[in-house]
């Protein structure tokens, strides 16, 4: 599912066996606090977990709240990675939509 | 008008009837997350959150987590927050908004070969403590920093 249509953006480096991984998600992040414009509430909508697996193993277990931004940045690093190593980054939100990404790190830029 | 009113309700129970599922685990989705902690996340004020999530409110100071965050943030609505835990045996990185209506921002949990450094963006209402709490070796430890915020990030 990693292409370009992907919520999912990852940018990704690895130095000394160390990857670190940068990961932006598009996603309205709603805490279902906000009023729209006649003065009802718009409905919770945001991302309640995010994980990132490598080799097999979860390096990360994200649980989020509708506090965090709107499109949410997580940036991370663990160790153990080496190039041509893929990631695989899932995101489920309350409403049960999700996405997930296969990224090869380090990522090569495209321009 | 009415009748607006009592479909919002209808949907609003729907909603909570779905997540209760969910964390009953009748609906459990077919992956590796850890359960979303509901009670943590509603939770109102920091004590509140903090018991739900780790089951107690006490964290010890500590200047082996680090907190770097912005003295003031212009927009509260993306506050980057960088928190750096140099304990060993860090299993998880969680931020609290002390005045957020629901304090318990985000909780990262590390794998084993997860370093002990996370950066995110968050939305502040208002000016407030930012709190990082980490978990190493089964014990808490928090550090703490006032960020001001010019224009809150949650209002309408």
């Amino acid at each position: 599912m990693a292409n370009t249509s992907s919520t999912i953006q990852v940018r990704s480096s690895i130095k000394k066996g160390v990857a670190t991984i940068k990961c932006l998600v598009s996603h309205p992040m709603e805490t279902g606090m906000r009023k729209d414009k006649k003065g009802n509430l718009i409905p919770a909508k945001f991302i309640q977990n995010l994980t990132c697996e490598h080799a097999g193993n979860v390096v990360l277990d994200a649980e989020l709240n509708g506090s965090v931004s709107t499109n949410p940045y997580i940036k991370f690093q663990f160790s153990g990675a080496k190039d041509g190593d893929t990631i695989k980054i899932n995101w489920v939100d309350n409403k049960g939509d999700k996405d997930s990404a296969e990224v090869e790190i380090p990522t090569k830029r495209k321009k | 008008m009415d009748h607006q009113r009592r479909i919002l309700l209808k949907s609003t129970l729907a909603a909570s009837a779905t997540t209760m599922a969910i964390s009953a685990g009748l609906l459990t989705p077919k992956a590796v997350w850890a359960a979303w902690n509901e009670a943590a996340f509603n939770a109102k004020d920091v004590n509140a959150a903090m018991t739900s999530a780790f089951g107690s409110t006490e964290a010890t100071a500590s200047d082996k987590v680090k907190l770097k965050a912005p003295d003031v943030a212009e927009n509260g609505a993306s506050v980057t927050i960088t928190v750096d835990s140099e304990l060993d045996k860090t299993q998880s990185i969680s931020i609290l908004v002390q005045n957020n209506a629901q304090p318990l921002t985000a909780t990262f949990n590390l794998g084993a070969t997860t370093e002990g450094s996370i950066t995110t963006n968050i939305k502040m209402g208002k000016s407030s403590d930012v709190i990082a709490v980490v978990k190493a070796d089964g014990k808490l430890y928090s550090t703490k920093q006032q960020v001001k915020v010019t224009i809150g990030g949650c209002g309408g």
